[in-house]
């Protein structure tokens, strides 16, 4: 790897830009590995960083089906935040927000973290009530949120309409000052890059066939459409595949997967401070540093694979966004995807061992996996390189279904994530 | 727009006539105070998610207002076949 630099920079502008390196030069896999990581998404290629830079564990596989970062890495709406009620989860996304700081530097790559805030709107007097329970647990949780008046968001956010006439009115909002939003691709990137330069392997376009087990029950390794690959630990970051490589191990998860779509506009020039998500009305928005719209739309309502949704999501999505913001009325979306989110009953995510030896698992962030990347990543290393999981995502096991401590973000939080 | 066919009223609607109802043929437990946690938790959360043949139950809110059952393939979204609430599986 060479090192980004001011230095290397200019060196190479002398040049012509022709002594990089390959970031991740393609490989064959080798016949065993001590951790495999199935998905080359963010989470897992993070998994795969942390484990070689923190936790020492060098000699390890990154496989993806497709190729790196092209599932919900790539199609997402990259906000980032953790205003989240329980202490569970605010202790969870926070972990990653603190990590989302020093990423950067820490990657010598550069993630375009920016720290623009996020606003989440109330529209009626339970968005209200809701908001402040949500200020006032984040406050003891030490992490930022505050409450705003129409006039102050009208101040923080100037494209908002605050007409108490309107159709959706602006009655308040909460805002959390260290959410924002960054680069999506730059992260898995930053993160393959430096993975790949302490040893890690990263094998695309090689979908993983089935989960080997011993007569023990314990993980032997995968079958992969490149032959066997043996390892005592596996860990799983699939997202809306898991149940799918689940199955494989003979496991069967509280999963299910549905499209959730995004769009982005064409591009102008800055007009939008920050991040506007509205959860009643199920729009979010924010401007890329391209300069697009990035808007967010709610999930289609049945569960699929095909990495596309239903029209009329979107359409609801744009009339919210005109009647919050009637400035952006006339502009032309220039294009839509979907990504397919692996959603929980209690909205919150799965992290740490399952019942099969050596096999772990990272999956369940739903609507909201972008935000949680270091985090997520991190603790899943943490979780295979010691065998038990971190204090801070122990309550987050497969088994809290069976014994009933649901962590039940989406009935007490009103909130879509 | 995906197009349903209502097995009552027999027409192919827009979706957005319909509402989604989860995973078809998943039994209510006839004695709920017998059943054991790990049958509650398979009853309650476990969903076979399926990536291909799908068995799913939809209402048609804005028609007849009856539940019924389809197939459809969640990788490319089509319909097999639909039919009605209390047929055996297809």
């Amino acid at each position: 790897m060479k090192r980004f630099s001011a230095l290397n920079l200019f060196a190479e502008a002398l040049k012509g830009h022709q002594g990089w390196p390959e970031h991740w030069p393609e490989k064959e896999p080798k016949p065993a590995y001590d951790v495999i990581i199935v998905g080359a998404g963010g989470h897992g290629l993070g998994a795969a960083y942390y484990l070689a830079a923190k936790y020492g564990i060098t000699n390890v596989c990154v496989i993806e089906k497709g190729w790196l970062a092209g599932g919900n890495a790539a199609r997402n709406t990259t906000i980032i935040r953790s205003n989240y009620l329980y202490d569970e989860s605010a202790h969870l996304y926070d972990h990653a927000l603190k990590l989302w700081d020093g990423l950067s530097h820490e990657l010598n790559y550069n993630t375009m973290y920016s720290k623009r805030g996020v606003l989440m709107l109330a529209h009626n007097v339970h968005d209200i009530q809701s908001f402040k329970r949500h200020i006032h647990a984040n406050r003891l949780n030490g992490v930022d949120n505050e409450w705003l008046s129409p006039e102050e968001c009208k101040a923080y956010c100037p494209p908002l309409d605050i007409n108490p006439n309107a159709r959706h009115p602006v009655l308040g909002g909460a805002l959390q000052r260290r959410g924002g939003i960054a680069r999506h691709d730059s992260v898995a990137w930053g993160y393959a890059r430096k993975a790949v330069a302490l040893g890690v392997d990263i094998i695309q376009n090689c979908a993983v066939t089935g989960i080997r087990r011993g007569p023990d029950g314990a993980v032997q390794g995968v079958e992969t459409e490149k032959g066997f690959i043996a390892a005592k630990k596996v860990g799983v970051s699939a997202a809306g595949n898991t149940s799918v490589v689940m199955n494989m191990a003979g496991l069967r998860f509280p999963l299910e997967s549905y499209p959730l779509q995004a769009l982005v506009s064409e591009p102008v020039k800055p007009i939008f401070p920050c991040v506007v998500m509205s959860n009643t009305v199920h729009a979010y928005i924010s401007q890329s540093d391209k300069g697009e719209l990035v808007i967010g739309a709610g999930t289609d309502q049945y569960v699929s694979y095909s990495q596309r949704g239903a029209l009329h999501i979107i359409e609801h999505t744009l009339a919210a966004i005109c009647e919050i913001f009637p400035i952006f009325t006339r502009m032309r979306m220039l294009r839509s995807w979907g990504g397919i989110v692996d959603v929980t009953p209690d909205r919150s995510p799965i992290l740490g061992k399952t019942p099969v030896p050596g096999l772990y698992v990272n999956c369940g962030w739903g609507t909201g996996g972008f935000k949680a990347t270091p985090g997520a990543a991190d603790l899943l290393a943490y979780t295979i390189a010691h065998d038990q999981p971190h204090r801070i995502n122990a309550p987050f096991t497969l088994d809290r279904f069976r014994d009933g401590r649901l962590i039940d973000e989406a009935a007490a939080a009103a909130v879509a994530h | 727009m995906i197009l349903i066919h209502c097995p009552y009223c027999g027409e192919d609607r827009p979706e957005v006539e319909f509402v989604y109802g989860g995973e078809a043929h998943i039994a209510r437990p006839l004695d709920p105070s017998g059943q054991t946690d790990p049958e509650w938790e398979s009853y309650l959360y476990i969903r076979a998610n399926v990536r291909g043949r799908h068995h799913e139950r939809w209402r048609h809110t804005h028609g007849c207002g009856r539940f019924f059952n389809a197939v459809r393939d969640t990788v490319t979204d089509l319909f097999e076949t639909t039919y009605k609430a209390g047929e055996p599986r297809k």
